[in-house]
């Protein structure tokens, strides 16, 4: 069994300067109160892997706001003009992968691949300085895995042993993150007795979760 | 009727019923609104749905529930929700038929550019690239020139999403297949001759006969 910990516990498992993967796609299923507890922790130097920046006062864009980033891995960037103006004045490094791609450097991390071969991106900007190889006649480009210190992942219902089901489009990035850190921690909508959630539901099983967000009061 | 409309009614016509199709933010996403239901057509958004529907009536919203865009959406009976491996798996392992893009330059080659202006806009690629290297077939919907200059060109000088052409292009003048051999010329927009469309693009242009007009 797990205890619930409170955001600011969580928040001061995320060491400044660590690699913090943040599920969420456009700020939908984005763990919304363990941001709000990085920004009240004031957290520095972070490298944020996500799939997007979100927008200014939504979802990761507070921490980009807050300018608790230094560096971005993101697929895109592009509603958050705070990102882009942080990038252009050198304050914030931001790493542009393609979204298929970024899920599988993720996924490689997480179940013990030593890199991905895509056809995504062969050809184009994001091919520079990597590995090409023809397999079969076809060339893939070898992306490495993402490995990080910490995932903040929302989720829509957890019980007490971490297993997790999600909603709808909040699914996105927070199963596949759950398994790429080294601490998971997961912020539910609501915790349930163990049970609730049958076998078939479970989407992440407990084994992967470090730590779940306590309720809201 | 607009130039958009008419892109999207004649990108409408090119989705086959039974298909899985994924449509971009912005043009693209009108195409939607043409597709018959009856046709059986369902809509994949990459943030994680399979059978996209309209947008809900004031009210009815769900948060969890948005289309790539972040705007909000419902699913249709036997819509399926998904997560960004399973999404990408089935947009990069080519089970996705057909994906509508939006484009800023597409080439003599086919190739087409449409996620960076350097110095000017890097929004990123999203789910752009895997679209491109992965779907069946890769329409791109645009308007045929911005700001009076032409977006067919004779090679992109903005950075390319892939190295694979795409399969067809739909604007408001024209409907241009590309092939080996160059841009084909197969539709003329309303009233359109193929001159014009000639002189609205850079890239030259194959008129080899049987030039129609769209009918909308």
């Amino acid at each position: 069994m797990k205890t619930a910990i409170t955001a600011a516990q969580a928040a001061a498992l995320v060491p400044d300067g660590a690699v913090v993967l943040i599920g969420g796609f456009m700020a939908v299923g984005s763990p919304h109160r363990l941001i709000d507890a990085l920004v009240a922790r004031g957290a520095r130097d972070l490298t944020i892997i996500a799939n997007d920046t979100a927008m200014p006062g939504k979802g990761i864009g507070k921490l980009i706001t807050a300018r608790a980033a230094r560096r971005v891995i993101a697929s895109h960037i592009g509603l958050n003009p705070e990102t882009q103006a942080q990038m252009i004045a050198g304050a914030l490094e931001v790493e542009l992968v393609p979204q298929g791609t970024l899920v599988e450097r993720i996924r490689a991390a997480g179940v013990g691949l030593g890199g991905v071969l895509t056809p995504t991106g062969v050809g184009t900007l994001v091919a520079e300085g990597k590995q090409v190889l023809t397999l079969e006649g076809r060339d893939y480009l070898l992306e490495m895995p993402l490995k990080a210190d910490v995932a903040l992942i929302a989720a829509h219902e957890a019980d007490y042993l971490g297993n997790l089901n999600y909603s709808l489009t909040a699914h996105n990035f927070n199963p596949v993150m759950a398994l790429a850190a080294t601490t998971t921690i997961a912020e539910p909508g609501q915790i349930v007795p163990v049970g609730v959630i049958p076998p078939d539901a479970v989407k992440t099983p407990g084994v992967l979760v470090d730590h779940i967000l306590e309720r809201p009061h | 009727m607009d130039a958009k409309e008419i892109i999207a009614r004649r990108v409408a016509q090119e989705i086959a019923p039974g298909s899985l199709v994924n449509l971009g933010i912005g043009l693209p996403s009108l195409v939607a609104s043409f597709v018959p239901v009856e046709r059986g057509v369902f809509f994949q958004a990459e943030n994680g749905v399979i059978g996209l529907g309209a947008r809900p009536p004031e009210g009815m919203e769900d948060p969890d529930l948005t289309d790539a865009g972040g705007g909000f959406v419902t699913a249709v009976p036997g819509a399926a929700s998904i997560d960004s491996v399973m999404s990408f798996g089935l947009i990069r392992g080519g089970h996705l038929d057909v994906t509508v893009l939006g484009g800023l330059q597409v080439d003599a080659r086919g190739l087409l550019a449409n996620w960076m202006v350097p110095g000017h806009m890097v929004p990123g690629m999203g789910g752009a690239m895997d679209l491109v290297a992965g779907a069946r077939r890769v329409i791109v919907a645009m308007q045929h020139t911005a700001r009076g200059k032409p977006k067919i060109v004779a090679r992109c000088t903005l950075p390319l999403t892939a190295l694979r052409p795409v399969s067809l292009i739909v604007t408001e003048l024209a409907v241009i297949r590309p092939e080996a051999d160059g841009l084909h010329l197969l539709e003329c927009g309303p009233g359109v001759t193929p001159e014009a469309v000639q002189a609205a693009t850079e890239a030259p242009l194959i008129l080899s006969g049987g030039i129609r007009e769209m009918t909308l």
